[in-house]
């Protein structure tokens, strides 16, 4: 998802033979609802995983406005301009609620900023693929953003209760951001068969990479079970894929397009539709930093926040100026 | 220079005339553009017709440990509320 393979630095899961006292009451306060507040009392891995987790989230939400981008100036009317430009600003928003959020626990935006600079920290694999036509922003809200609502919404229920706040927050706005993907998707398949084909092309890319978004199976993994004990991992990677190709399949049959699958079928027994094996390799590959666009991300950002030093900089001295001016005038 | 822009938590009153609610943080190097950059994060929608912005390190909490000391005194004293005392059918308005 927006925070893929996070790890929660153990080996197995805590059992309650295995806690202290004080993590015994945190883990029963948390199987009661009862919200974690950044001032309470908690485990050492608790904090160090949530700060990875809000943080590849945020990354994400970051490195998501390049590909947007990307086609602020080439949208095909001014309101579609206008609409994209509103999108790309809510991600931006998304990415300055979650950092928020993950300064809470004690970190502090600029290590953020360098981990993720440095590689340390990893963002969404989605965003190292390019937008290469108008199709695929269409695509991209309705796919990229409808997956993103599924893994959101159980997340305004987690434990932690400034990154469940922040959730609630971008899940308000999430909507919007999908249902304008699909509004364009819908103007080009009721247009010309250029416009329709060039729908179904971007359709043809990015379902695998959509679908990759969830991660791996992790029904295995002893990182998904902790992060379920903790109640910051609500539903399993598995669960919200199938939720998404249930919600989606319908969608792309109404649009008359085509899913690049020839497993998909609805599967009458399960009540699910069934699907074909995701490849795991280009994932990994993308994680890695050998997706299409991975160094070019990171070039991006590295600039931008370069290029900035110098306001930044600039905006601090002039508030220090300020502030010591007043302070001589009420002398 | 590597020092960041300080922090400051963001309060916004809603249209209604609500009282101004707790919404988040954000960075700012002075409180005008702390103001400028709330308006930006916090108000795309309409969500508010003011904004307060206050240091985050002026901001003094109570302490999670003492919330027992702080908060329990009021458990015991249900007479505080009007549902403590039964009011008989007849009696109406009241």
């Amino acid at each position: 998802m927006y925070a893929q393979l996070v790890e929660t630095g153990l080996k197995k899961v805590r059992d309650v033979a295995d806690m202290t006292p004080e993590e015994q009451a945190f883990q029963a306060r948390i199987d009661a609802d009862v919200k974690i507040e950044p001032k309470d009392w908690m485990p050492e891995a608790y904090r160090r995983t949530l700060i990875r987790q809000i943080q590849q989230h945020a990354h994400s939400e970051v490195v998501g406005m390049l590909p947007e981008g990307n086609w602020i100036t080439r949208a095909p009317s001014l309101q579609r301009k206008a609409i994209l430009m509103a999108k790309v600003q809510d991600e931006a928003g998304h990415g300055l609620y979650l950092y928020c959020a993950a300064e809470t626990l004690g970190v502090s935006r600029d290590e953020m900023i360098a981990d993720l600079h440095a590689g340390k920290v990893k963002y969404s694999s989605i965003f190292n693929y390019p937008t290469l036509t108008w199709a695929d922003i269409g695509t991209i809200g309705w796919l990229v953003d409808g997956a993103a609502i599924m893994n959101q919404i159980p997340l305004c229920r987690c434990s932690f209760g400034p990154y469940a706040r922040a959730m609630i927050r971008v899940c308000k706005e999430e909507s919007f951001h999908q249902r304008q993907g699909f509004d364009i998707m819908l103007a080009l398949c009721r247009g010309t068969d250029d416009q329709k084909a060039m729908a179904q092309d971007a359709l043809n890319r990015w379902w695998w990479p959509s679908l990759m978004m969830f991660g791996p199976s992790d029904a295995e993994s002893v990182h998904s079970a902790q992060s379920a004990r903790w109640k910051i991992k609500l539903l399993s990677n598995d669960e919200l894929r199938q939720r998404f190709v249930d919600q989606t399949a319908p969608q792309a049959d109404f649009l008359g397009l085509r899913i690049p699958d020839d497993r998909l079928a609805w599967n009458e027994e399960r009540g699910h539709y069934d699907f074909g094996e995701i490849d795991w390799q280009e994932f990994h590959e993308v994680i890695q930093g050998h997706g299409p666009c991975n160094r070019d991300r990171m070039r991006t950002r590295v600039k931008a926040w370069e290029d900035g030093a110098w306001v930044r900089e600039a905006a601090l001295a002039h508030a220090a100026k300020r502030a010591k001016r007043e302070a001589k005038q009420a002398a | 220079m590597s020092s960041e822009w300080p922090l400051w938590e963001v309060f916004i009153r809603s249209q209604h005339g609500l009282a101004h609610k707790h919404v988040g943080s954000l960075h700012a190097p002075d409180a005008e553009m702390a103001v400028r950059n709330a308006r930006d994060v916090y108000t795309r929608r309409n969500e508010g017709v003011s904004i307060w912005v206050v240091r985050s390190n002026d901001i003094v909490a109570s302490s999670p440990d003492e919330r027992d000391a702080l908060f329990d005194p009021a458990t015991s004293k249900v007479y505080r509320h009007p549902t403590f005392f039964p009011m008989p059918e007849e009696v109406k308005h009241i």
